[in-house]
């Protein structure tokens, strides 16, 4: 696999070279977008990874979607390309209005960092390839705001569309309908609160995020609608 | 000697009569008043170490793969395949008893500064913490905002925290204890020092502007005790604020001027501003400094020249540059989207002059190295506490007993606090917080490739032990840090330490900082780990109470071959059980125990007796084993003696275990140092005890796992159900229990 994979670099991303690294470890090859620049560098997929962009300052994404290199990643994700937002990423895709919903602070009021069980729901986009609905991952969290809100229609469409794409075995920030992850229409956009990065090596825990990345690696460019 | 006028300044600024006449000696004229302010920072307690420095040098401090020792901002050490680590520890206590999240928030801003100062990217920090009783809502309430403030800022700033401590004690009330370690890695080539040499070379002020925050916070603050509550309220304005995405943009933009050559010397600003950031880069250097103030990039207007030169606004750096690569530094800045400013020159003269515009008026003019090399350096009279024999005399095993109920009380899992940590960043964690070591996989900076290696990492510290007698408690807990590496695979390497202490003006603090440096001493050489840095923290008292002393280690250790993952603490069902170590004869001391302290009542007695040379042989073994997975589990026996230790590995895993042979409170709690218990199946019972005899490790068969219940001689079966909702819920439950500020 020559997969060739951007993974975008915020003022205060913190995850850029896990998932590189992870990417690259997968056989792919990722390389640092840098969040001022508009152009891809035709790269096949887009991850827009973990950490502290902007500082989470006014709220979690609400500055970086106005960094320039999301406007290029919108129009990359309208022509299908596939885009995965990770933790802060999804945040991010929230905010830009490319993924449903928002993400809240946990119930508990706390940082919550530590190994979660969750369950494949939806299968149909980037991530899915090759795995089946009820699959169970173990895969770590690490946010303060990862507690997904959204209204009853949206879940009601989520549900019925068959987009949410992980659920929580042990809901453990309080999101709607224990929801880890969902997708866009055509499953090419999809955010995720766990990090897949950080479950690539049974040393560390856990592999079952390479499949996921693998997924993603392997992801063709959907037809747009 | 001293004018009238000035009489009360210097007092004020806390420098002594004699320290002003010194400063009146050295200058030949005296000083006005932003010399004086210079002066009454860099030889402050904090900074200059003058109580504790003669009797640091007792520590060892050198082996062949020490690159870097005391004195620098970090230590650093070569780990082989040039690849060098830099460790640090620093206290953020003071700040963290007044204003808790910000205190903790920039204890850790300041750390990593250390850090990357050296060249080195941080990626591990620790956080020995230490609060009052959990039944004290203000001590509540501190204890809150520090974890808060490590969580907020560490997680935000990008570095993981990846273990640490956290202790209540009633002597920690008033003046609670926040350290914070700090590893980064760097390649052996890239190591810089903070010093500004080369004529005409520029330094560049990087980062946060500078304002009114923390101005005195070392003199005012850290070396200074505490009064009443009121008192403390007032000292607020001393305390910084943190700002953890500037920070990161900080250090990402610092990390860039390294890897592209740009800087010949580089320097936090921590403790005493641009005082000390200047002046110690041109006295390491051998050089003088121009400093131009009205270049200073200041956050308000009409800033006077002392505050600006005093100021411990956070997110600061101090780079010397070549004027010919001023222009690159400044567009890597502007990337960034930090602001630099140039605000001096070196110049060979030696002098550091503080001017208003570089070519403006004079208002400061002095021998850059008589802030550092002539700081005051006392030998402080000390003595042991007059009741020492009447105290070691009393027995620390009295008290009402009962085991079950004692045994639930010393349990509390810090999986609460940890889990509001990042400690997963960087994808090196192998053992993470909440296990006896941290164990993190050793990459190479410059490739990111596995080295097949990992380092063992742990912060000790145990004010029980240290006041009953500081100088085999500071031995047994640099064996105990040992042995917690040990039981990650780690072997010892280095060793930063963070001696908290009392008022050094009073001669028993002064004995237990002196017991303890030797203590601590002969510990590091036994274990062939020498002392590569620290800090010092004194005047930690309230109401002339000072707290327990409390040495706290960090220690630094090599796992050699990385396959699997360590054996951990968790057994299956059907393994025999062994303690390893120095078992304890007769009526064992319960001295310095956790027991004796929280449920006994008895802060005195005698410890138990401690054999340093069999601590060593232990932790090689354990270490070997471990690397070897030789065995199913291994836990330190530590806090709470071996019935927490057992209780620990029963709640981890879910399985119960039944333990002969320990047949009171005694056996059950003491905390007889260099010991651990494995698990292993019963096929390898024989070959194990032996070899470990053949190793001069005692070890004996003490029971076996399984079932659902602990059962430990007749004293105690406790359902592992019952163990775990005791440790699980302590500290949320304490914690929930609301909080009182300031």
């Amino acid at each position: 696999m020559s997969r060739r994979v951007g993974v975008v670099r915020f003022p205060g991303t913190n995850c850029e070279f896990d998932t590189v690294d992870a990417i690259n470890a997968l056989g792919g090859h990722a390389e640092v977008l840098w969040h001022s620049a508009s152009d891809l560098r035709n790269v096949d997929a887009i991850v827009l990874p973990g950490g502290f962009a902007h500082g989470d300052y006014l709220r979690c994404g609400a500055i970086a979607r106005f960094s320039p290199i999301m406007e290029t990643i919108a129009a990359f994700a309208r022509n299908g390309g596939p885009v995965l937002g990770i933790c802060n990423g999804f945040q991010v895709l929230t905010e830009a209005g490319m993924l449903p919903g928002a993400l809240q602070k946990n119930v508990g009021l706390k940082f919550l960092c530590g190994m979660e069980q969750i369950e494949f729901v939806s299968t149909s986009n980037i991530i899915g390839v090759g795995a089946s609905a009820g699959e169970l991952l173990n895969i770590p969290i690490n946010h303060f705001e990862g507690n997904y809100v959204c209204s009853d229609e949206t879940l009601k469409e989520l549900e019925e569309e068959n987009r949410i794409v992980f659920r929580y075995i042990d809901n453990p920030n309080g999101s709607i309908g224990d929801i880890a992850g969902v997708s866009n229409e055509q499953g090419n956009v999809v955010g995720m609160m766990p990090h897949p990065e950080r479950a690539t090596s049974t040393i560390l825990g856990s592999n079952d995020g390479s499949r996921l990345l693998e997924s993603l690696l392997g992801a063709q460019q959907v037809t747009p609608t | 000697m001293a004018p009238e006028d000035a009489d009360r300044v210097h007092r004020e600024l806390g420098l002594s009569d004699e320290e002003y006449e010194n400063i009146y000696a050295l200058l030949g004229r005296h000083p006005n008043h932003l010399e004086l302010a210079m002066y009454s920072v860099m030889w402050s307690e904090h900074c200059s170490y003058k109580s504790s420095k003669i009797h640091l040098k007792r520590l060892p401090t050198e082996a062949p793969w020490v690159l870097v020792g005391p004195g620098e901002n970090a230590g650093v050490i070569d780990v082989g395949d040039g690849i060098a680590v830099a460790i640090r520890i620093e206290s953020h206590n003071h700040p963290s008893a007044i204003e808790p999240y910000q205190g903790a928030a920039t204890g850790v801003g300041g750390i990593l500064r250390d850090i990357f100062t050296m060249g080195a990217r941080p990626i591990a920090v620790m956080d020995p913490l230490r609060f009052g009783p959990l039944d004290d809502p203000r001590s509540r309430w501190i204890a809150e905002g520090v974890i808060s403030g490590v969580s907020g800022y560490g997680n935000s700033v990008g570095v993981p925290t990846v273990g640490g401590e956290i202790v209540f004690d009633e002597t920690y009330k008033g003046n609670p204890l926040v350290n914070v370690l700090a590893m980064g890695v760097l390649p052996v080539e890239r190591l810089v020092l903070g010093r500004a040499s080369g004529v005409g070379n520029l330094a560049v002020l990087l980062g946060a502007s500078t304002g009114r925050d923390g101005i005195g916070g070392v003199s005012v603050l850290a070396s200074a005790g505490f009064d009443d509550e009121s008192a403390n309220a007032d000292k607020r304005p001393s305390v910084q604020v943190g700002d953890p995405f500037e920070e990161k943009r900080l250090l990402e933009a610092c990390l860039e001027l390294l890897d592209e050559g740009l800087v010949t010397g580089i320097q936090d600003l921590g403790g005493a501003g641009i005082t000390c950031a200047t002046s110690e880069t041109a006295s390491r250097g051998g050089a003088g400094m121009d400093v131009d103030i009205s270049a200073i990039h200041s956050r308000e207007e009409g800033m006077e020249p002392f505050e600006l030169m005093t100021s411990e606004s956070q997110e600061r750096m101090l780079a010397i540059v070549q004027p010919r690569d001023l222009d690159r530094v400044l567009e890597i800045s502007s990337r960034w989207e930090i602001a630099a400013s140039v605000i001096g020159r070196v110049t060979g003269d030696g002098q550091l002059r503080i001017l208003d515009g570089f070519d403006g008026e004079v208002l400061a003019e002095l021998p850059a190295s008589t802030l550092h090399d002539d700081a005051p350096e006392y030998d402080r009279p000390l003595a042991p506490p007059q009741d020492l024999n009447e105290r070691r005399s009393l027995d620390a095993s009295v008290g009402p007993v009962d085991c079950s109920a004692d045994l639930l009380t010393l349990l509390r899992d810090p999986a609460w606090v940890y889990s509001q940590y990042d400690h997963q960043l960087f994808l090196n964690t192998v053992v993470g917080p909440g296990s006896d070591g941290t164990l993190l996989r050793l990459r190479d900076p410059r490739t990111g490739r596995e080295t097949g290696r990992a380092l063992g990492l742990s912060t000790d510290g145990n004010h029980r032990w240290c006041h009953v007698d500081p100088r085999q408690g500071t031995a047994m807990v640099v064996a105990e840090a040992a042995m917690n590496i040990a039981c990650v695979g780690a072997e010892p390497m280095a060793v930063v330490n963070c001696l908290n202490f009392g008022n050094p003006e009073h001669p028993d603090v002064m004995w237990q900082l002196s017991e303890a440096v030797d203590g601590m001493s002969e510990a590091c050489k036994a274990f062939n780990a020498p002392v590569v840095g620290g800090n010092v923290s004194l005047y930690n008292e309230t109401n002339s109470i000072d707290i327990a002393p409390t040495p706290v280690v960090g220690i630094i250790g090599m796992h050699p071959r990385l396959v699997e993952q360590p054996p951990g603490i968790t057994v299956g069902d059907g393994l025999s059980l062994v303690l390893l170590g120095q078992q304890p004869q007769g009526d064992v001391s319960m001295a310095g125990s956790r027991w004796a302290w929280e449920i006994g009542g008895c802060k005195g007695g005698t410890l138990p007796a401690f054999d340093l040379a069999q601590a060593v042989r232990t932790v090689a073994f354990v270490s070997e084993i471990v690397q070897k997975n030789r065995v199913e589990a291994v836990h330190d026996v530590g806090d709470g003696g071996i019935g927490v230790a057992l209780a620990e590995m029963a709640i981890n895993s879910r399985v119960g275990m039944d333990v002969s042979g320990l047949d009171d409170h005694r056996a059950l709690f003491n905390e007889s140092g260099g010991r651990v218990v494995v698990a292993l199946s019963d096929s390898d019972l024989r070959s194990f005890l032996e070899e470990s005899s053949n190793r001069g490790v005692p070890a004996q068969s003490i029971g076996r796992t399984g079932g659902l219940s602990l059962v430990l001689g007749s004293i105690i079966d406790l359902s592992v159900d019952d163990l775990t909702r005791a440790s699980r819920d302590a500290l949320p439950q304490a914690l929930g229990q609301g909080t009182v500020s300031g």
